[in-house]
């Protein structure tokens, strides 16, 4: 693993005659030392608590939900990206850099930031009432309180709109019945942002666990993101009073809105999965001896070096300018799309390619080849598919709609 | 005055001796002030990265990014501990001769409230004595209730700069503290010894140095990353120090760099095959290792 100062050295010497392996383009020079300092942490951080448990994890299909968000809280990284009630109100680069540095640990704990700070605290955030607020956010922003967002059913993945899950009026209460699936954090949650078709539309209602009527069970036998809460969310007449639904939102401008944040945190984070496969490539070709040598000195393991390198250092730079842009307050959704999906792309080939340089090696977990590659594929389909992102292009090319 | 025991917990105290400044914590702590505590603090070249030696060929080089010596992020993480615990300030101290400040504000994240950076071109090849001496220098102009350092340096390795600080400044010295109280009347120190550990009372100020590895640093939130470079940060030079130029670096220093010599290559080790004895030879070397 490079360091810090290794990455600063790169970035200095960018203009010599020998760029660094790890930073070829010397793109650290386009960070303030405030992000270094961001990004040198949450990498000592996975360094260190993360990566020494993350195989058993995925061997167990576990993540300790309670301590990460605790950890990620004393980080201040849940929710960073917004402002007010303990938020740090950070830049769109300090953000994205802080997913990356998750994601070179396990897309499993990208998965938990990007959850509970962009799919649960931004609705809250953006269209809740000033109670709803003071309720949540401060809570979820230290890890003490962790959200979901449950917006899609085993019925309605890419369709969003299609869901079943009703809000019905009753008196002034609200009655939710559905089914939500594949529910980060479902589980361990202690509040549900449940998106459901009521009257006006769409509409967010905030339901605290316990709720009766309300369960929710973990997904057995996943084969990606094993270090990560999945479930399976029921809800039976569940009672919640008027005050429960989101405010400021009707339609499904809400969850797509959350879903551009949490893909922009993805854009960022695929870009940290396929550094580590990249780098650890990079290490074992040295090491590895066949024939004689290294095996790093055949032409075809170059070429995948190379492409590896290319792809991330790429990746990164497109990244870096979703986050100008965002700043800028100048990001499309189609902008977004084209983020997630170039870099995840890019993320799976690099884990694919880095898996057959590490041979029968890369299969096991004793190297964090294979599990990058078993999560990039829930990446690649998840909040999102790379399918409907490339319709999404399509259809700003064209301005005609391919799905819908 | 120390007392060494393993179980038992009894107390020694180290006499108080002609102080250059006596801020008694317990006046302090009436005023609501809390305690005030310096840290010396050392920014050194990553470790993780093959070091280099200047030009000179005697020192290492220090062009790099420098960072937070690690073994400092103890006594910080003591420091913000015991503050947060009684009320009161961390300051950080520490010499950067090329005004690097980049692992200083990795401290400041962690939440110090403020640093004192002594950068002075004549700073260049200062030894020990000649480190402790400038550190004293702004120390005495802090003037903290307690002085926190690591025990040594991971780059130079003298562990000789805490006691002498506290020599220049006529204070008490701890060493190899592996807990630290302040009480209404001084210190209590718990001393790491290879027998257990000694309890040492005694008054303030007082300079301790901390061992590695007795608290969890804490990583520097994002809150405090981002506040780091809005906390107080005074640079001095010699002069604001009232130290002459002769007094440290190259000129002042009493050790003398006779030669850097790389460490000798390791050995290939021993091979020895297995013939069905080889679990034997594995215990005989064990054994010889002294770790059986």
């Amino acid at each position: 693993m490079n360091t810090e100062a290794q990455l600063s050295h790169a970035a200095r010497s960018g203009a010599t005659l020998s760029p660094s392996p790890h930073d070829f383009l010397g793109i650290d020079s386009l960070l303030s030392e405030e992000e270094l300092l961001l990004r040198s942490t949450v990498r000592r951080y996975v360094e260190e608590r993360i990566l020494p448990h993350v195989a058993d994890w995925y061997e167990q299909g576990t993540l300790p939900a309670r301590e990460i968000a605790s950890d990620l809280g004393r980080l201040g990284l849940l929710g960073m990206q917004l402002s007010g009630f303990g938020c740090a109100d950070s830049s769109a680069t300090a953000y994205g850099l802080a997913c990356l540095e998750l994601e070179a640990g396990d897309s499993g704990v990208r998965s938990f930031m990007s959850v509970q700070g962009a799919l649960a605290m931004f609705p809250i955030w953006a269209y809740g009432s000033d109670e709803q607020r003071e309720r949540w956010l401060a809570q979820m922003a230290t890890g003490e309180a962790i959200g979901c967002f449950a917006l899609t059913e085993p019925d309605s993945g890419s369709d969003p709109a299609s869901m079943r899950t009703t809000a019905r009026r009753d008196g002034s209460d609200w009655l939710l019945n559905g089914t939500k699936l594949w529910i980060t954090n479902g589980s361990v949650a202690d509040v549900a942002v449940v998106w459901a078709q009521s009257e006006d539309g769409v509409r967010g209602f905030l339901v605290p666990a316990g709720t009766p009527g309300f369960a929710a069970s973990d997904i057995p036998r996943k084969l990606s993101l094993r270090a990560s809460v999945t479930s399976e969310l029921s809800l039976v007449n569940v009672r919640l009073p008027a005050d429960a639904a989101l405010p400021g939102v009707a339609g499904m401008r809400g969850p797509l809105s959350c879903l551009t944040e949490a893909r922009f945190g993805i854009a960022f984070g695929a870009v940290g999965a396929a550094r580590t496969c990249y780098e650890t490539a990079l290490q074992y070709s040295g090491e590895r001896n066949q024939f004689g040598g290294p095996i790093s000195r055949f032409q075809l393991t170059q070429q995948k070096l190379v492409e590896m390198m290319i792809g991330v250092q790429r990746g990164m730079l497109l990244a870096l300018h979703l986050a100008k842009l965002k700043d800028a307050g100048r990001i499309s959704p189609a902008q977004v799309s084209f983020g997630k999906l170039d870099n995840v792309r890019m993320a799976l080939e690099a884990a694919r390619s880095a898996r057959s340089v590490l041979g029968a090696n890369g299969i096991t977990l004793d190297y964090p080849i294979m599990r990058h590659m078993n999560n990039l594929e829930t990446v690649i389909t998840y909040e999102g598919t790379h399918e409907i992102h490339t319709l999404v292009l399509g259809q700003a090319l064209t301005k005609q709609s391919a799905f819908g | 005055m120390r007392q060494r025991h393993t179980h038992a917990q009894r107390r020694s105290s180290v006499a108080r001796r002609d102080l250059p400044f006596r801020v008694a914590i317990r006046g302090r702590r009436q005023h609501n002030q809390g305690v005030k505590i310096a840290v010396c603090v050392k920014q050194i070249p990553d470790p993780a990265n093959p070091g280099r030696l200047d030009a000179d060929g005697k020192t290492l080089a220090r062009d790099e990014k420098l960072i937070l010596d690690e073994s400092d992020s103890y006594g910080v993480e003591m420091a913000l501990q015991l503050a947060e615990a009684a009320g009161g300030e961390v300051v950080l101290v520490s010499m950067s001769p090329t005004g690097e400040v980049g692992g200083i504000r990795t401290a400041l994240a962690m939440g110090a409230d403020a640093a004192v950076i002594i950068s002075d071109d004549a700073l260049a090849g200062s030894d020990a004595l000649g480190t402790a001496k400038v550190l004293a220098a702004a120390l005495r102009r802090t003037q903290p209730d307690l002085i926190l350092t690591a025990t040594e340096s991971t780059d130079g390795y003298t562990g000789t700069v805490p006691a002498q600080i506290a020599e220049l400044l006529s204070l008490p010295s701890v060493t190899f503290a592996k807990s630290v109280e302040v009480g209404s009347d001084g210190l209590l120190v718990r001393r790491q010894a290879e027998y257990g550990y000694d309890e040492v009372a005694c008054p303030l100020p007082a300079v301790v140095s901390v061992t590695a590895g007795v608290v969890e640093p804490r990583y520097p939130s994002f809150r405090g990353i981002m506040a780091a470079k809005s906390k107080p940060t005074e640079m001095l030079t010699l002069a604001g120090l009232g130290l002459e130029p002769s007094e440290v670096g190259w000129t002042g220093a009493r050790q003398r760099i006779i030669d850097v010599s790389p460490v000798p290559e390791r050995g290939g080790g021993e091979i020895c095959e297995d013939d069905g004895t080889g679990h034997e030879r594995i215990v005989a070397l064990l054994e010889e290792l002294k770790v059986l």
